[in-house]
C-alpha cells in the first residue's frame, strides 16, 4: 500500500481518461501514470470538471466513436469552454474535428464530431498501404507546449483517415506518408489538442509528450 | 522522411517444468530450447530500440493461456511499444481477453483458417488495426496450387499449414492473404516452415508474392540470420516489417546495429 500512496503524493496533476466504451484504456493509463499523472478512468461528467485535464482516447470508427460519446458530448464541450486541457488520441483526436468521410458510409447520414477544431477527416488515397501503420517522423510546425522536445522524433501510428483542419494554424506537427498530413492538431486557444499517433505506444518520444501533457495540466 | 521499416523481435513463450512462463526458440518449429524470462526480455528489447514485440503463446493449454495473459499484463505495464500476441486464438472472446490484457494486436493462424468469419467478426468488433492474420507457409512443388512462383528454377506454390507446419490444408497462401484482407485483416504475418530456424534468409519469393497481392502491411518472418537478410526482405520483397527471434535472443546482433546497417544502406528505420 505504501507504494500506492507515495505514487499519489508525487502526482503532478489529476487526469481523467474518458471511458466511452471504446478501446483498451490500460496502456494510455499506464503511460499517463508513468508521466506523473494521477489517473481516473470514468464517464462521469462531474469527474471531468474536477480534473486538471481530460484525455479522450479511442480506437475504431468515427461513427461508432461519435455515437458512443453522444451522452457525454455536451460535457466534453464544457471541458473545452472551461479552458481545461482536452487531449484527443487517435480516433479521439479525429473526433475533435467537425466531420469525417468515415462517418458517411452505408447510406447513413453523416455524424458530427465535437467541432472544437473545425475541419474534416479524410481517407488516405489509393497508392498507399492502408492503414498507415508503424513509426513515422514528427515535423513540428509551430510552438505548443505539447511538442516540447519531440521535433524530428518518431511516433507510432495506426490509422486509415487523417485530419484536415480548415485553418492551417491548427496543425502543430505534420508527418509524411506519401502526403504531408497533420499528426498533431490544436485549437486557437491551445487547450484543446490531439495526436493522430498513440503516444502511449511511442516509446520514449510518446512518454515525453505525455509528460508535456501532464505539465500542461499542472499549469492549467 | 517516410514511414520506417519495423524491426520486431519475436518471443515464443511456453511453460517450464514448474509451470512458469519461459521463452523458447526453435528450429523448424521443433526442438525447443530455453532462453529466458519473457518480461525481462521484453524490457531489454524495449530499451534496445525494438519497434514492436510479438509474443507467441506456444503452450496450447488452458493453463498456459491464463499464464500468457498474465505475461501480457506484466509486459504491457512495463513497455510502451506495440505488442502483438498470438497462439490459440479461436473466438472473438479470445481476442477480447487478449486485447483487454494489454495486447495491441492479436495474431491468428489456425482459428481463421478453420472459420474465416472470425476475421470479419474481430475486425468489426475491435477494428482491423488489431487483427493480424498469420500464415505458416510451406513450399509445394506439385500441381495443386493457384499462384506459382519460380524458386531455384522450379515452379512452386505456398500452402497454408496448421499446427506449426505439421498439418497441410491445401489452401494457397496468396489466395488466403487476399481473402483475409478483404475480410478485414489489418496486417499479414508471413512465416515460412521451410526457412524457420535456418538463418539462411527470409523466404523472399513467398514474402514478395504476398506483399504484391495485398495493400495491408506485411511482416516477414522465419529465416533471419542477420541484418543483410533484413535488408533483402525490405528491398527485394517489399516487406513492411522484419521479425527475428534467435539472432537477437542470443546476442548475435543487436537491434541497434541491425538498424544502423539498414540506415547506412538507405532503408528508413527509427534510430
Amino acid at each position: 500500500m505504501s507504494s500506492v500512496s507515495s505514487a499519489a503524493d508525487q502526482s503532478l496533476a489529476s487526469v481523467v481518461v474518458v471511458d466511452y466504451g471504446l478501446g483498451n484504456l490500460r496502456s494510455v493509463t499506464r503511460g499517463l501514470e508513468r508521466a506523473g499523472a494521477d489517473v481516473t478512468i470514468t464517464d462521469d461528467p462531474d469527474a471531468f470538471a474536477e480534473a486538471d485535464g481530460v484525455v479522450l482516447p479511442g480506437v475504431g470508427a468515427f461513427r461508432e466513436g461519435v455515437e458512443n460519446a453522444a451522452p457525454i458530448r455536451d460535457h466534453l464541450l464544457e471541458v473545452a469552454e472551461r479552458d481545461q486541457p482536452l487531449f484527443g488520441i487517435c480516433l479521439g483526436m479525429q473526433m475533435l474535428l467537425t466531420s469525417s468521410e468515415e462517418g458517411e458510409t452505408d447510406g447513413e447520414s453523416a455524424v458530427e464530431g465535437l467541432d472544437l477544431v473545425p475541419g474534416t477527416n479524410v481517407r488516405f488515397s489509393d497508392g498507399q498501404k492502408v492503414p498507415h501503420m508503424g513509426w513515422n517522423e514528427l515535423d513540428v510546425q509551430r510552438d505548443h507546449p505539447l511538442v516540447e522536445g519531440v521535433d524530428g522524433q518518431y511516433a507510432y501510428f495506426v490509422h486509415s483517415y487523417y485530419a484536415v483542419p480548415d485553418d492551417e494554424f491548427a496543425t502543430v506537427a505534420s508527418t509524411d506518408y506519401e502526403c504531408e498530413f497533420p499528426s498533431i492538431v490544436a485549437d486557437d486557444a491551445g487547450n484543446v489538442f490531439g495526436t493522430q499517433f498513440h503516444p502511449e505506444k511511442s516509446g520514449e518520444t510518446g512518454l515525453q509528450i505525455l509528460r508535456n501533457f501532464v505539465e500542461i495540466c499542472a499549469d492549467a | 522522411m517516410a514511414l520506417t521499416k519495423r524491426i520486431i523481435p519475436c518471443i515464443d513463450v511456453d511453460l517450464d517444468e514448474d509451470g512458469n512462463p519461459a521463452v523458447y526458440t526453435g528450429v523448424h518449429f521443433e526442438d525447443l530450447e530455453y532462453t529466458g524470462d519473457p518480461v525481462e526480455m521484453a524490457k531489454a528489447y524495449n530499451e534496445s530500440g525494438a519497434d514492436e514485440f510479438v509474443f507467441l503463446d506456444i503452450t496450447a493449454s488452458a493453463e498456459g493461456r491464463e499464464t500468457m495473459l498474465d505475461v501480457v499484463r506484466d509486459v504491457a505495464d512495463e513497455v510502451f511499444i506495440p505488442l502483438t500476441v498470438g497462439g490459440g486464438i479461436r473466438t472473438t472472446e479470445d481476442i477480447k481477453e487478449t486485447l483487454r490484457a494489454g495486447a495491441d494486436k492479436v495474431s491468428i493462424t489456425t482459428g481463421a483458417l478453420e472459420r474465416p468469419e472470425l476475421v470479419n467478426e474481430g475486425a468489426k468488433a475491435f477494428g482491423s488495426q488489431c487483427i493480424v492474420i498469420s500464415v505458416d507457409a510451406r513450399r509445394r512443388f506439385d500441381e495443386q496450387g493457384e499462384h506459382y512462383v519460380e524458386v531455384d528454377g522450379e515452379s512452386c506454390w505456398f500452402e497454408c499449414t496448421k499446427k506449426g507446419g505439421r498439418e497441410g490444408t491445401g489452401i494457397d497462401v496468396v489466395e488466403w492473404a487476399a481473402e483475409a484482407e478483404s475480410r478485414g485483416a489489418g496486417e499479414l504475418f508471413v512465416n515460412s516452415i521451410d526457412k524457420d530456424g535456418t538463418k539462411d534468409g527470409y523466404d523472399l519469393p513467398l514474402t514478395k508474392a504476398v506483399s504484391e497481392t495485398v495493400d495491408t502491411p506485411v511482416i516477414a518472418s522465419s529465416g533471419c540470420g542477420g541484418p543483410e537478410d533484413m535488408y533483402d526482405v525490405f528491398t527485394e520483397a517489399d516487406a513492411d516489417a522484419g521479425l527475428a527471434a534467435s539472432i537477437f535472443h542470443f546476442g548475435e546482433y543487436s537491434i541497434e546495429e541491425t538498424k544502423e546497417y539498414l540506415d547506412e544502406r538507405g532503408v528508413p528505420v527509427r534510430l
